[in-house]
């Protein structure tokens, strides 16, 4: 294994191999990835990989609208030979609450006027996108063609071949058991292969984040938190949006292979690392799914897993420096939407370390938020 | 076997497909399956998965007890989402039609 290098990232999901090939682009020659299985094993390949611009804050559609533009040019860009299968069947989002409706106008609005051409639906426009939408108890609707779903696996891959080819060192199987520090500044990294020296550690390790934090004698404030999924059999194609509401706990999407990935979270679920799967979900789940979308009813569920969503107090994720070590970065805590944001975090997190301008407004996004108390209010988070 | 005999019926990868991917550098069946929807469909994995295992062994020299079948995940067989549902309203036998 290599013996120094300019910068080490913890962490082999779409965050990890997205922040090594913006270094690398930026000519960073250096680069390793420490993974301690294989990678997107961890969040990114349990996720449901969809990318929304639907968001309440200025910042969030900002950042979204950047990684939306990215993938849809990502085949060219990273020079994959596969397909990512980003699926732009847009986002329709339901609303079941007066109180969230009212929300709804506000961020149509605010997307509206950053050039996010989403609209506010009445139930019989929504019924035209998804023609057996059960609309009981539902008031409206916002839609953004633009929206949609990829493989995981595929995008991660996408980055993780473009870095090697820039030249990027992507060690799998590799696990960071200790981080070396000396007055205050990062010196190495200890793995279960060796130890490598370098002056910059970047911190994307997702759900174990708060892990890798100890390591360097800092308690993040973060916790992980078990989310779960399931997967149904393959059908023809009759959904093309995702369909999603924060009210009714919800997302479904129909994946190009033809298969239905759909989610919710649960009150209660473990903060242990805990992954196993779990029955109350399924049944939540299924009550859920099949009364908004009847026909579902008769389609076979394959597979359930789960993933860990590390959460902060916001549900914002946490990038960038910290004061209390010099060399260490942070880009974590994404709280359930670490995926739609990687294409943002790999320019954010290189421009970070290369001390460059920033072209993505992400500074009150830093770690000291929590200590100033400066929480950011996005009304429109899972 | 025949390089294009069928290895994966449900997510259709033939042998070469399978030989290809480890030569690209996958090297366990957890990687195979997420990349390939190897193992992903109805059965599970349950026709497959021997014959994923027998040639990872064989291009990595590991014997197939030392490899990760992964893990196995419910339910034991598909099942339709509205059966679920109903159970958990209402109770009673799933139906596992």
């Amino acid at each position: 294994m290599i013996k120094t290098a300019d910068v080490v990232i913890i962490g082999g999901g779409i965050s990890g191999v997205a922040i090594a090939y913006n270094l690398l682009k930026k000519g960073v020659k250096n680069v390793v990835v420490l993974e301690k299985d294989y990678l997107a094993s961890g969040a990114t390949g349990r996720c449901g990989a969809g990318i929304r611009q639907q968001w309440g804050t200025e910042m969030n559609c900002r950042l979204t609208k950047y990684s939306c533009e990215f993938f849809e040019n990502a085949k060219e860009e990273l020079q994959y030979d596969g397909d990512i299968e980003f699926k732009q069947g847009g986002y329709l989002i339901l609303s079941s609450t007066q109180k969230e409706h009212e929300q709804f106008k506000k961020n149509v609005a605010l997307q509206n006027s950053l050039g996010i051409n989403s609209k506010l639906l009445t139930l019989d426009e929504a019924k035209e996108i998804v023609p057996f939408l059960n609309t009981e108890g539902l008031i409206s609707a916002t839609f953004h063609q633009k929206d949609g779903h990829l493989n995981p696996f595929h995008a991660t891959q996408a980055y993780a071949d473009a870095a090697k080819r820039l030249g990027a060192q992507i060690y799998t199987f590799t696990e960071v058991t200790d981080i070396l520090v000396e007055g205050g500044k990062i010196r190495g990294v200890r793995t279960n292969k060796g130890d490598i020296s370098t002056n910059i550690v970047v911190n994307a390790a997702g759900g174990y984040s708060q892990l890798i934090g100890n390591m360097v004698g800092v308690a993040l404030p973060v916790f992980s938190e078990r989310h779960q999924i399931l997967v149904t059999e393959t059908v023809a194609p009759i959904l093309d949006p995702m369909v999603m509401s924060f009210s009714l706990n919800l997302y479904c999407q129909q994946v190009p292979h033809g298969g239905f990935v759909m989610g919710r979270g649960d009150e209660g679920e473990p903060r242990d690392l805990r992954i196993t799967s779990g029955w109350h979900f399924l049944e939540e789940m299924t009550k859920t799914i099949t009364r908004v979308l009847p026909p579902l009813k008769d389609v076979r569920f394959l597979r359930q897993w789960a993933g860990l969503y590390n959460m902060t107090q916001d549900r914002q994720p946490i990038y960038g420096p910290i004061d209390e070590v010099e060399g260490f970065y942070l880009a974590i805590g994404y709280s359930g939407h670490g995926f739609m944001l990687a294409p943002a975090t790999g320019l954010i997190i290189a421009e970070s370390i290369l001390g460059e301008a920033a072209s993505l407004p992400a500074t009150e996004l830093h770690l000291n938020r929590f200590k100033s108390g400066n929480l950011i209010l996005e009304p429109s988070v899972v | 076997m025949e390089d294009n005999t069928i290895v994966c019926r449900c997510s259709d990868l033939t042998l070469q497909d399978v030989r290809d991917l480890i030569n690209k550098g996958y090297t366990s069946f957890d990687e195979l399956k997420r990349i390939s929807r190897i193992g992903m469909g109805p059965c599970q994995g349950r026709t497959c998965m021997q014959i994923v295992l027998r040639e990872l062994s064989i291009a990595t020299g590991k014997p197939i007890s030392e490899l990760s079948p992964g893990i196995f995940r419910p339910p034991v067989k598909p099942i339709k989402l509205g059966e679920i549902a109903r159970h958990a309203l209402e109770g009673g036998e799933v139906n596992h039609d």
